[in-house]
């Protein structure tokens, strides 16, 4: 249902940047470049976003954005059909063997990074935990604060829905620990809430809870009691940031990726030029993802 | 003018018949939809792993008991709330409150009913979990009694309204019988007045049963939605997941066609049948005891 919505979306704005200026229709702007850009379910809000923006500076250019995976945006930019493929995860050695073997060489670029912030209640004593403490306490292995040197409280877990990238990605970094063989699920009792600020709001008001949320989304009440985060009992514990996303010290950081079919030229390089540039990492950080530097 | 008036007779009989029978012809074709996107399920999914304690389906784990369960401990607590809070406002109403106290408080019970359950929701989210955690000392207040509690609060204007208007429409002959022979007020009103009034306070509950069986957004924001099993006597305290709050929160998102789509279907199925089954047994009751009445009666 949601690539639907995001083709009747992107046809919008292929046609309103077709008719030119709202103003004049008199005089419709001519369209000098096409481009065609898919991919990652995460990215793609941000993606239009960026489209809106470009185009209502650049009249003449028309961006059509489509959802559907990054699975599916790599596939697209291997067989020639997208000229922008939007992924969440880098490519894999076998996808960039496939792509060379159409003649298509993909490059790389990393256009915003995302954090994901582990959080609890101001009232709570924890502010730091390594991954495994994280992943055993939504796993279901530990159920009271006492376990990860708290007070004597039950853990509340909270999360975000199934169908929430944010949620799949915790999953496998987080609870899994990035081991693709792990099958531990989140607890049967995580509370499954269907927004960020249902999670904010149960974590501000319940001092049993811990929830997750993209760094964007953690308003500024909550900014002291986000969990320092380990990669394990030794290591230094670390404060999600964009200071220590962008220099990899946070563990539960991923970058966001959009790959082009060679090196990109003429009104595709200009737009890739556009998204690393201040403007467009503004639109980033509103979204609630990490700017690159 | 005979012959105008035998050719809008024939008009109006038209529309009215075309509404009475498309009413009928809505819920078939919906119900044929629900079966035709929601039996491939039990194609592609084993009945046994259907009937499963597990609900992850993004890792194909659809186990439908938890929702199941989930939805019948909400609706369940939320009657408790309705039934006896909902008669006991529309006797109020109709056998005691003064009539200008009537003309008041009835509209203002109307009005609570016309409230948007989002905004249900919100209450229950800022004040009623918060207040529930706190005062019964649970871990979280997004249980499925915060849910039961707003469901109550949903179904009761509709209860109180036509309950009430059946009490009323009760001739004011009975009471006055009733009383004649020296019965007290309370007397007459359990023993005389709400007996008679029984199908339309029936039909109330069953109303109300409806509402809050079908309730999605309220329950969404309020039972915390976690998929465990809730057949525990305690699991009122703790959260739920219902399966209306499942449709909404996952059919977004959701390949069209896939697995997860036709089981999504298949709880809206389940749904369907249990509004049917709570409908057909409240009108055979209705039915039996008019029987009854017209052979004492014969």
């Amino acid at each position: 249902m949601k690539p639907a919505l995001l083709i009747v979306v992107a046809s919008i704005l292929f046609l309103s940047a077709c008719g030119g200026g709202s103003g004049q229709p008199a005089s419709p702007t001519k369209v000098s470049a096409y481009i065609q850009n898919k991919g990652s379910d995460t990215i793609v809000n941000l993606a239009l976003a960026w489209a809106e923006r470009y185009q209502s500076e650049h009249p003449d250019i028309s961006i059509s954005v489509t959802g559907g995976g990054s699975g599916t945006g790599i596939a697209a930019l291997i067989n020639g059909t997208v000229d922008i493929a939007n992924a969440s995860r880098a490519m894999t050695a076998d996808e960039i063997k496939q792509a060379k073997a159409n003649g298509v060489t993909p490059v790389e670029f990393v256009i915003s990074r995302d954090a994901i912030a582990v959080v609890v209640n101001p009232e709570n004593s924890v502010r730091r935990l390594t991954l495994q403490q994280i992943s055993d306490i939504y796993s279901g292995k530990i159920n009271n604060w006492t376990g990860v040197g708290g007070e004597d409280r039950p853990i509340v877990r909270l999360s975000r829905e199934t169908n929430s990238g944010t949620h799949v990605y915790f999953l496998q970094t987080v609870i899994r620990l990035g081991d693709s063989k792990n099958t531990t699920l989140f607890s049967t009792d995580t509370l499954l809430l269907p927004s960020s600020e249902g999670i904010i709001n149960e974590v501000r008001q319940n001092p049993n809870a811990i929830g997750y949320d993209g760094l964007g989304y953690i308003p500024p009440d909550l900014t002291n009691s986000v969990i320092a985060v380990a990669r394990d009992a030794s290591g230094p514990y670390v404060v999600p940031s964009i200071a220590t996303v962008n220099d990899n010290s946070y563990p539960v950081a991923r970058d966001l990726y959009m790959y082009t079919a060679g090196e990109p030229s003429g009104a595709i390089k200009d737009y890739l030029n556009w998204i690393l540039s201040p403007e467009a990492q503004t639109i980033v950080a509103k979204l609630g993802f990490v700017p690159v530097k | 003018m005979d012959k105008s008036l035998n050719w809008r007779e024939t008009i109006i009989t038209a529309v009215v018949k075309t509404c009475g029978y498309s009413a009928v012809v809505f819920v078939i074709l919906i119900f044929f939809f629900l079966l035709r996107e929601g039996l491939p399920a039990l194609v592609e999914v084993k009945l046994g792993d259907l009937l499963t304690t597990r609900w992850y389906p993004i890792e194909n784990h659809f186990g439908i008991l938890p929702l199941l369960t989930g939805s019948l401990v909400v609706t369940a607590g939320a009657m408790l709330i309705a039934i006896p809070f909902g008669i006991g406002t529309a006797v109020f109403l109709s056998e005691i409150a003064p009539r200008w106290m009537r003309e008041v408080l009835k509209p203002l019970v109307e009005l609570l009913g016309g409230l948007p359950s989002v905004v249900l929701g919100f209450l229950g989210i800022l004040l009623l979990s918060p207040f529930l955690r706190v005062f019964l000392d649970l871990p979280t207040g997004l249980t499925a009694l915060a849910g039961a509690l707003l469901l109550g609060g949903i179904a009761i204007p509709t209860t109180v309204s036509i309950a009430e208007d059946a009490l009323d429409s009760v001739p004011q002959s009975y009471r006055e019988g009733a009383l004649a022979m020296g019965a007290t007020k309370w007397q007459t009103i359990w023993r005389v007045t709400l007996p008679a009034a029984r199908s339309g306070v029936l039909t109330a509950l069953m109303l109300g049963i409806g509402r809050t069986i079908g309730e999605t957004m309220a329950v969404m924001m309020v039972t915390g939605n976690a998929p465990v099993m809730a057949i525990k006597l305690t699991s009122i305290f703790s959260p739920v997941r219902t399966m209306t709050a499942t449709i909404a929160a996952e059919m977004g998102e959701v390949a069209n066609g896939s697995t997860h789509y036709h089981v999504l279907f298949l709880i809206g199925l389940v749904l369907f049948l249990i509004s049917l089954a709570v409908n057909i047994t409240a009108s055979s009751v209705i039915f039996k005891s008019r029987k009854r009445a017209e052979r004492v009666l014969s």
